[in-house]
């Protein structure tokens, strides 16, 4: 393993996570809601279930969070390598993978890991292994 | 207000996405990349996310109800079983293959071009999969 220094922002990523959990533990305390992204995202397909109108405010403060950051600065680059297949590929597996772990990594790897859950430790131990292999497999054996 | 405290949260929650690098999908491949060139950056968007939140989750356990009066949604599963490993485990090989998850792929709709709603549309297509699948009555558990 060689660790890539010129890449590496520890304030900036300690900074945005702080934030990320601010985010997260108002919304517990104000709204008493878990801020998992997959699950409320795939609530919307559940219609039934009702509470509509605190998971479109939810998400809408996520897609306006760019527009609230360009007031202070330029926006960070968004660099995507994968071609329009890949994009698709990753997005079900994703979008499926999410809803059947029952989290992604906000729902189990932020909100279950604070909350002390050892079930979301062990979805999250999952995914990492499985992105980190994932990589691996296309980048070093491909 | 309850609307309000929702559009905040996510706000923050988004607006720290794009800080800590989470939203540059090569940055987040970086990180995931350990048998290449590895940058560490991203266990200390955990690091951080992870202290603010125990503290919000701490508080929130000892209440009855939520600020504004909501009841308190926290989840009640506890059982580490196929279906929370296997789902995980799909969905790591998907975020490794293109470097989003869900929370940041919504964060760059506005603006990273046609790439996040491409994501965004395939991810919504595999959840409405599960929805399916979870409705068949053989599938339910």
């Amino acid at each position: 393993m060689i660790i890539d220094w010129a890449a590496f922002t520890p304030w900036k990523s300690l900074i945005g996570g702080l934030l990320i959990g601010l985010g997260a533990a108002v919304f517990v305390l104000f709204n008493g809601r878990v801020a998992g992204i997959s699950g409320i995202v795939g609530g919307l397909l559940r219609p039934a279930r009702g509470g509509m109108a605190w998971r479109i405010a939810f998400l809408a403060g996520l897609v306006a969070a760019p527009l609230a950051y360009g007031l202070a600065g330029a926006l960070p680059p968004v660099r995507i390598d994968a071609d329009g297949g890949t994009l698709i590929a990753a997005g079900l597996l994703v979008g499926f993978g999410s809803r059947y772990g029952s989290g992604c990594t906000s729902g189990h790897g932020v909100c279950g890991i604070a909350r002390l859950s050892p079930r979301s430790m062990a979805a999250t131990a999952a995914f990492m292994l499985s992105g980190f292999g994932t990589v691996y497999v296309l980048r070093h054996m491909m | 207000m309850q609307i309000l405290m929702a559009l905040l949260s996510g706000l923050l929650f988004g607006v720290g996405l794009i800080v800590s690098g989470m939203t540059d999908p090569a940055k987040v491949i970086g990180f995931l990349d350990i048998g290449g060139r590895w940058d560490p950056s991203l266990a200390f968007v955990m690091l951080g996310a992870i202290a603010a939140g125990f503290i919000g989750f701490r508080l929130a356990r000892q209440r009855e109800q939520s600020l504004l009066g909501e009841e308190m949604h926290l989840p009640t599963a506890r059982r580490i079983d196929r279906r929370l490993i296997l789902g995980a485990i799909v969905f790591g090989a998907g975020w490794g293959l293109a470097g989003f998850c869900p929370g940041p792929a919504l964060a760059s709709l506005l603006s990273a071009g046609i790439k996040p709603a491409i994501f965004t549309a395939a991810m919504l297509g595999g959840m409405a999969v599960f929805e399916l699948i979870e409705r068949l009555p053989q599938a339910r558990r």
